[in-house]
């Protein structure tokens, strides 16, 4: 089953082009200036948009994505407003660009997991990523998830060592998001001959996509660590954007979105200044 | 009970550490491979005998192991039925039942070749253990600790420091016991390579919640023996205090098997059920996800954790041990809530009948205990766990009694 993932890579490697892959809070600041955000992410050179669902006990995100969870939680953010969110995102017109929603299970597990899937799929959502659903846990939610035409996105991390990685592999689909460093979210700084050979690593299990995220907070980065994979995230840098934009009341300052769109195109350009060898 | 009752109920967890639908290993891919290294080295310890005579001589010459078994006969005296035994878990070193696991961790660390304590603390009861055998085996020790219980258990922080640990204030939540948790596993996932993360109660990723309850059923197991010896017989009734759980899980598993004893687990209600401010888990729960393992959890609608409440740090926990909530759901064991002034009640009712202060967590199982012993018959045996002692509260207790020390 191809999904709008798989199409948006087929495009990438024809284009010689590494991904970008942005990460925002749903409902950070709040719904309106979240959803502002998410609209404008495509523009700004974003080739696929990771949502975070939020949860309030975020046990792998830092500092940064753990303030942005709350303000989200403050002001209302819930499971049915973050699929509205794509649903609406969908609605005006932007049908190729993929959505992979990112979190914890507890809230769909609480929203039910079939109840999600349909919903998720209707909404137009393209992909899951789950911090805390291992491959000892497949069958709560990521073998429904492949069945329902939704990819299940994988986390390999440098502890994932060659033992495990054919299990990790085994029923990841859409692309393998290689964790760079051993720690939260925002922490530290990946290092790019180190993640090279991570990712070679992998290669030996999987065709599929290796994205690497955690730890990339500027366009250099972007541009050195997208080089050695298929496609590079950043996550706290733009929430820490997001913050830098709040009044004295957590509300957006006027202009404020579209400032934090800036930033996220000068790391999209970073990530794209690399060409790639097209078609290998 | 239904057709489904097991053989026996101390079979489990499972090989992928469920108790029924309870459990599991809920954790980042950073991690697993760790859960996974430790689940084996647990499994290699306990085939050692030299691993048990190890820890069997720590508990007995370190933590003064056997507890004692005390009839509490004043207090039987006063409440007019049941006889009323206490399991002296408080006596132990540090003052609670904490030492018991955290003996056999440290131990596993120690095989496992780890260099760094971490561990999570509500009261402080179990940091404190935890700094007590970091010290006692010369490795480096951090403490979380959520800012309103290190605000509300001072003594404790300051023992922590005093044996060497860094106690680290975390003000994510509501600064308590699962945001101490939650912020121990970001450390853990951090600095995965040289780290054992001490869990201090029966839950967390499998295979935590079965070692804790293995380190922790020597209570059970003694409290079993003396009774034989004291009474002639088992006891009726178990009555112990559940925040995640640990200190019931050691009384009652060893127990499980013998269907003549009611087995009587008590949360923490708070200001009561009905305001909503409680730490009820199984009663004013559902089940979910959270810590690694699937249980009763308090949680809105939209699955996001909400935050307890009780005058017991101990015991201020939004979830429970999985396999709690699978005794709840089998219906072996019953789980009953008491509010805070009934705690508070039985806390000064034990200091002035037994000479016994308890802990707030003990004292209520003990409130629990005064409610049901008066209806009982005077050959009917209650065995409570008097799993801490009280020290650390008199401050906290001061206050809510309007006292200004």
């Amino acid at each position: 089953m191809s999904t709008r993932v798989d199409a948006r890579f087929e495009k990438l490697k024809a284009e010689g082009r590494t991904a970008f892959v942005a990460f925002i809070t749903a409902g950070d600041p709040d719904l309106e200036s979240s959803y502002e955000l998410l609209a404008g992410l495509p523009g700004a050179g974003v080739d696929i948009i990771e949502l975070g669902m939020p949860f309030t006990d975020p046990m792998a995100d830092g500092p940064s994505v753990q303030a942005s969870t709350i303000r989200a939680l403050k002001a209302g953010q819930t499971m049915i407003k973050t699929l509205d969110m794509v649903r609406r995102f969908r609605a005006a017109g932007d049908n190729e660009t993929p959505i992979v929603l990112m979190g914890y299970y507890n809230p769909i597990y609480r929203y039910g997991v079939d109840a999600f899937l349909k919903d998720a799929v209707e909404a137009g959502v393209d992909g899951l990523i789950i911090v805390d659903l291992p491959p000892e846990e497949d069958e709560e939610l990521c073998l429904p998830s492949i069945k329902a035409g939704v990819n299940f996105i994988r986390l390999a991390t440098p502890t994932t060592d060659d033992k495990r990685l054919p299990a990790v592999v085994a029923h990841t689909t859409g692309f393998i998001y290689y964790v760079s460093i051993t720690g939260i979210t925002g922490a530290g700084s990946a290092v790019s001959h180190d993640v090279e050979a991570a990712v070679a690593r992998i290669r030996n299990y999987t065709k599929l996509p290796v994205v690497v995220g955690f730890g990339i907070k500027t366009p250099q980065q972007a541009a050195e660590l997208g080089a050695v994979a298929d496609g590079a995230v950043v996550g706290s840098a733009i929430v820490d954007a997001v913050r830098d934009e709040l009044d004295g009341n957590g509300k957006m300052k006027p202009g404020g979105a579209g400032r934090v769109l800036e930033k996220v195109r000068a790391l999209a350009d970073g990530a794209h200044s690399v060409r790639r060898a097209a078609a290998e | 009970m239904s057709a489904l009752e097991p053989n026996s109920y101390r079979t489990g967890p499972d090989e992928r550490g469920h108790f029924g639908i309870f459990g599991g290993r809920f954790v980042a891919e950073t991690l697993m491979p760790l859960i996974l290294d430790l689940e084996q080295a647990y499994k290699d310890a306990k085939n050692d005998p030299a691993f048990h005579a190890e820890l069997d001589d720590l508990a007995r010459h370190y933590a003064g192991r056997p507890s004692p078994l005390y009839f509490a006969e004043r207090l039987t005296e006063h409440l007019g039925g049941a006889k009323i035994y206490f399991k002296r878990d408080e006596l132990n070193h540090t003052g609670s039942h904490k030492i018991n696991n955290c003996l056999g961790q440290i131990q596993l660390a120690r095989r496992m070749g780890k260099t760094r304590i971490i561990a999570e603390t509500g009261a402080g009861q179990h940091g404190v253990a935890t700094a007590t055998v970091a010290a006692r085996f010369g490795l480096p020790c951090v403490v979380y600790m959520g800012a309103t219980d290190i605000e509300r258990q001072k003594p404790n922080v300051f023992r922590m420091k005093l044996l060497g640990a860094e106690v680290v204030p975390v003000t994510s939540g509501t600064g308590t016991l699962k945001d101490a948790m939650n912020e121990a596993l970001r450390d853990w996932v951090t600095n995965v390579a040289d780290t054992f993360y001490i869990i201090g109660t029966a839950a967390g990723p499998h295979p935590y919640p079965q070692m804790v309850r293995d380190f922790q059923s020597v209570i059970g197991k003694e409290a079993k023996e003396q009774m034989q010896e004291r009474e002639g017989r088992l006891p009726d009734t178990l009555v112990a205090c559940i925040g995640g759980g640990s200190n019931a899980i050691g009384l009652f598993h060893p127990f499980l098997d013998d269907k003549s004893v009611d087995i009587l687990g008590v949360e923490a209600a708070g200001k009561g059920i009905e305001t909503g401010e409680h730490c009820a888990s199984l009663a004013g729960g559902e089940p979910g996800v959270l810590h690694g393992n699937r249980t009763y959890l308090l949680q809105t609608d939209d699955g996001q954790i909400k935050d307890g409440h009780s005058i017991s740090a101990g015991l201020d926990y939004p979830g429970i041990g999985p396999e709690h909530s699978w005794l709840k759901e089998i219906g072996r064991a019953k789980y009953v809530s008491v509010r805070d002034d009934e705690a508070l009640e039985a806390f000064q009712l034990c200091t002035r009948l037994e000479g016994i202060i308890p802990a707030l967590e003990p004292a209520h199982a003990l409130a629990h205990v005064a409610k049901i012993a008066p209806k009982l018959p005077k050959d009917h045996i209650v065995l409570m766990n008097m799993c801490g002692r009280g020290d650390k509260d008199v401050f906290s207790v001061a206050e809510h009694l309007g006292v200004s020390l």
